[in-house]
């Protein structure tokens, strides 16, 4: 063996343990998402159930006034009043998993810095594993999966950074990154290795990067959604005067309003969508440079036409009368079980042109 | 305002209720914000009369809800088809299928689920989308133009009822405060104009319906050069061997495939040769034998006589001639074999391609002498060799004819042989790779045992009774190309960017309303009310607001704090 190829094994063992040590992290960080929750649920500031009904006079005018100098008013900038669109609550969003407790936002915090350090760890052993391969990190689905998970932390993280309202989504994050991070070392492991002749082109790194991060934004939507739909049967519970069950009234009324999860669901899908779009023309393009036929059918290039199709219905349906709300919802989440399904399952169970990807 | 008038606050319609309320209640303010469709319910049945039957069925095709009908559709409709297999995509694995599900095979067969993609099913919910989806972009291309040329709506009665919406008390004068509405609006872009005293109008964001239907008119021009593509493509594929050539007319190729418009002496006139076809493999650890690097090294001409040109065709980079492409498919071995009659006449020597069956390029093939053989009797007769070929043979003793690597390490060939009738004339059509044996006879050695033997480079096995030999001269390797010539790409290339930005346009940009009005109170001082709507719930359009009216307040500041009430009016501080 000669010296590089020692230095890529060294390589490849140095991202081994860098991707075993975020899991480590992560899993702190997931504790103390837990003690997040849990002295959350302690706390009683800011419940739902009392704000539903407080919120029928928001819509009369508002104005500011701030005294100065010799007592006269002046109006710092006119504030604005906003009102949801018709045909959703006016609910406001939960206080979020803390709950308003000190303790519970400590440890929150806490979970967050630990999430940013599982991500750099983590993100220390994709590079490192690109390095020893010497091309991009995404050859097979082991290396698929470490970077699917390293950027949908990232996307989280620069959302809490652009300071979107985000800190709900941490305790799901950080257990389908483990989750994922478990499968991709134990099950789909696959040594550092070079490429077929195949996935030697530039399109790699575009097709599939563009695709990866596709899946991360997607796969934040859907955690959206699926919240977005508890959260409503607990808002429309409350809405007819019914007593939620004590895990709703003390998970879900800490979660953002329904509006609000729809919205940022909605925002995330539309937003990818354009990609997703281009990701799928990418690989129209490539396979035409590789296999000579833009468009075959191929199980893969179907899988993604069927996600697509799925996505489109959504965006669609959310124009469409009668289809606003839960149904487009449920679309959301089957166009979501399209994505993963594309990803496990055709590599798994179907075999197509793609699956010499090294499952 | 009271509260106590104000009733429809209090009634706000339920999550239930449906989202198109939004736009009836505020009238004709908010109308038009889209060119979508208006939805009617599938109930309202249609007058009597053809004419009235036909209507309502096209509104029915035409509709948001249709439309998205036949998308969900067409996603389940795609779903068979990665599940079940395709005779487009890989013909032997259908015929797998088809002997080994004797029950499902005929109700898949007539469900057209072994071409899903162009089955009657399949194409009759993709025409109908597309039918749809022409049907809604004319009207809405209309109404959008008329859209345009028109000005945005002027204010509903109570602008309160706008999802943003403000308030300051001025001095300045309501003409001035309009002045300086309209011409700050103006200069962001919006297209501003006052329908009344006090009042403006105003609106931007048109590029979103604009991207929305460039995005669906693309999608057309992509399927129409797809469905074109079709008509008039034409794919063939041509297997040579090192120092062979191919040139592009109909009789060269091995197989080939075209569309119905697709015209035989369109075919580009190039031509090229095979110099060398290259194949390197991983040599050591756990991923030995994995394929690094295919190369077909060509000399190849454009045009009739064009000059020769030297160039390298890759898996992913195909050869660009005369507008087809060439790319490579697959390769493996050809032994170089010389058979040679009793006499010790050379009849047959060729370079004949074989069959690889694994990845380690275990093949297999026939060596067919149709004629020129004479027995040692002088009777004239057909020979046939089945072989099997190993680029790198495991060694004597270590299992069978298996090669342990892709590479040429230790090529062995092994031969049995045949004389008879190849049966070639028979009108059935045969693989080149398999011999057909039903009239031959296979060779014995003396022992009475069948005839084979391993053959390295260069060795010679003999036939029995001095019938002649088989020599294993050499090794050159084959590469099989597809010629490909795809008239639609460059428009459907155009289509998809087109799409994508359609898309971009429809989604990131918020086609919006914004009102102000101002006008004076009973104490005469100037209220200034503002309020935005949206086509979608955006956060962007309350701070767009709240910037206008910063702007705008900096012009009109608020009048000074005269009555206390002005703090808080119905102490509906939020
Ligand atoms: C080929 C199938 C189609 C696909 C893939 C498709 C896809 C899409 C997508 C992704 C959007 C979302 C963009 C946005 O929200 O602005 C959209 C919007 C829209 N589509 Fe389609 N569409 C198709 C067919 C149709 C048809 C047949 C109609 C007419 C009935 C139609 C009418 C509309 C309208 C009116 C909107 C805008 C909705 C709005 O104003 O928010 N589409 N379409």
């Amino acid at each position: 063996m000669n010296l590089a190829a020692a230095t890529n094994e060294n390589l490849a063992h140095i991202s081994n343990v860098l991707i075993y040590s975020s899991m480590a992290v992560y899993t702190l960080a997931f504790f103390a998402h837990i003690a997040e929750w849990t002295f959350g649920a302690r706390s009683k500031v800011g419940r739902t159930a009392a704000a539903l009904t407080e919120t029928a006079t928001a819509a009369a005018p508002a104005v500011q006034v701030k005294k100065q100098g010799g007592g006269t008013a002046v109006l710092d900038r006119p504030k604005i009043v906003t009102r949801s669109a018709a045909g959703s609550r006016d609910v406001p969003d939960g206080p979020g998993a803390a709950g308003g407790s000190e303790k519970g936002d400590l440890y929150g915090r806490m979970a967050i810095s630990l999430t940013v350090l599982g991500f750099l760890v983590e993100a220390g052993g994709v590079v490192a594993r690109a390095m020893s391969v010497q091309r991009a990190p995404w050859g097979n689905m082991y290396e698929f999966s470490i970077t699917f998970s390293s950027v949908a932390v990232a996307a989280y993280l620069i959302l809490l950074i652009v300071k979107k309202n985000v800190r709900w989504l941490g305790l799901a994050l950080v257990t389908t990154v483990l989750l994922d991070l478990g499968v991709a070392t134990t099950v789909l492991y696959t040594k550092s290795d070079q490429l077929v002749p195949a996935l030697h082109s530039y399109w790699l790194w575009i097709h599939v990067s563009t695709a990866i991060i596709c899946g991360a934004m997607f796969y934040m939507g859907f955690v959206g959604t699926a919240l977005y739909l508890f959260r409503d049967r607990y808002e429309a519970k409350l809405a007819r005067g019914e007593q939620p069950g004590a895990f709703a009234e003390s998970v879900l009324s800490r979660l953002p309003s329904a509006a609000s999860l729809d919205k940022f669901a909605y925002r995330i899908n539309a937003a990818v969508f354009p990609l997703w779009t281009f990701t799928i023309i990418a690989g129209a393009i490539w396979a035409g440079d590789a296999w000579g036929t833009y468009w075959g059918w191929d199980p893969k290039e179907t899988w993604s036409f069927i996600t697509w199709v799925v996505y489109a219905c959504y965006l669609h349906a959310r124009a469409t009368a009668g289809w606003k709300g839960r149904k487009a919802a449920y679309l959301a989440l089957f166009a979501f079980a399209c994505w993963i399904w594309n990803y496990y399952g055709v590599n798994i169970f179907i075999n197509g042109m793609h699956s010499y990807a090294g499952v | 305002m009271s509260k106590t008038t104000d009733t429809t606050d209090t009634t706000r319609p339920g999550p239930a209720a449906d989202g198109a309320a939004n736009e009836t209640d505020l009238g004709a303010a908010g109308a038009q914000l889209s060119t979508a469709p208006k939805e009617e319910s599938v109930s309202t049945l249609p007058a009597m009369g053809v004419i009235g039957w036909i209507r309502w069925f096209w509104r029915q095709l035409t509709s948001m809800r249709v439309a998205l009908l036949l998308l969900l559709l067409l996603s389940l409709g795609a779903i068979p088809g990665s599940l079940i297999p395709q005779t487009s995509i890989d013909e032997l694995k259908v015929t797998d299928f088809k002997a080994k599900h004797d029950v499902l095979a005929p109700v898949y067969d007539k469900l057209g689920l072994f071409h899903v993609y162009s089955s009657v099913w399949f194409s009759a919910i993709y025409i109908l989308l597309f039918i749809s989806l022409i049907g809604c972009i004319v009207p809405r291309t209309w109404q959008f133009v008329g859209q345009l040329r028109s000005r945005p709506p002027g204010a509903p009665k109570r602008l309160t009822r706008l999802p943003a919406y403000t308030t300051w008390r001025t001095e300045s004068e309501p003409e001035a405060v309009r002045d300086a509405a309209l011409a700050m609006l103006k200069k962001r872009r919006f297209r501003a104009h006052s329908p009344r005293d006090g009042e403006v109008a105003s609106e931007k964001g048109f590029l979103r319906e604009t991207g929305n239907l460039l995005f669906h008119i693309a999608l057309i021009v992509l399927l129409v050069s797809f469905a074109s593509g079709q008509l008039w493509k034409s794919e063939g594929g041509k297997l040579v061997v090192d120092g062979d050539g191919f040139s592009n007319t109909l009789t060269q190729y091995d197989d080939f495939k075209a569309g119905t418009l697709f015209d035989a002496n369109k075919l580009a006139p190039f031509s090229f040769t095979l110099d060398k076809f290259v194949g390197t493999y991983e040599k050591n650890g756990p991923n030995r034998g994995t394929p690094r690097k295919y190369e077909a090294h060509v000399t190849y001409s454009e045009g009739a006589n064009g000059k020769d040109k030297k160039g390298v065709i890759k898996v992913n980079t195909p050869l660009e001639v005369d507008g087809s492409k060439v790319y490579l498919v697959s390769h493996g071995y050809a032994p170089v074999v010389s058979v040679k009659d009793p006499k010790g006449k050379e009849i047959y020597r060729d370079a004949v391609p074989l069959l690889p069956l694994d990845s380690n390029a275990t093949s297999t093939g026939a060596i067919k002498v149709m004629d020129g053989y004479r027995d040692a009797a002088g009777k004239k007769e057909q020979l046939g060799f089945q072989t099997m070929f190993v680029p790198t043979y495991a060694g004597k003793g270590k299992g069978s004819m298996f090669s342990t690597y892709p590479g040429l390490d230790f090529p062995v060939m092994a031969v049995s042989g045949f004389h008879g009738d190849l049966g070639v004339n028979s009108g059935l059509p045969q693989s080149v790779y398999q011999l057909d044996s039903k009239h031959m006879t296979q060779y014995k050695d003396s022992k009475g045992n069948k005839l084979a033997k391993l053959l390295l480079p260069g060795e010679t096995m003999k036939l029995p009774h001095g019938e002649g030999s088989i020599q294993f001269v050499g090794i050159k390797q084959w590469a099989s190309f597809k010629i490909s010539h795809q008239p639609g790409t460059p428009f459907a290339l155009a289509g998809a960017l087109a799409a994508i930005a359609g898309l971009a346009g429809s989604l990131f940009i918020q086609r919006r309303r914004v009102w102000v009005r101002a006008v004076r109170g009973e104490d005469g001082v100037t209220v200034v009310e503002m309020a935005g709507l949206g086509r979608s719930e955006s956060a962007k359009l309350p701070e767009e607001l709240a910037d206008l009216a910063a702007t705008l307040h900096s012009v009109a500041p608020s009048a000074p704090d005269s009555a206390a009430s002005a703090e808080t009016p119905e102490g509906a501080e939020k």
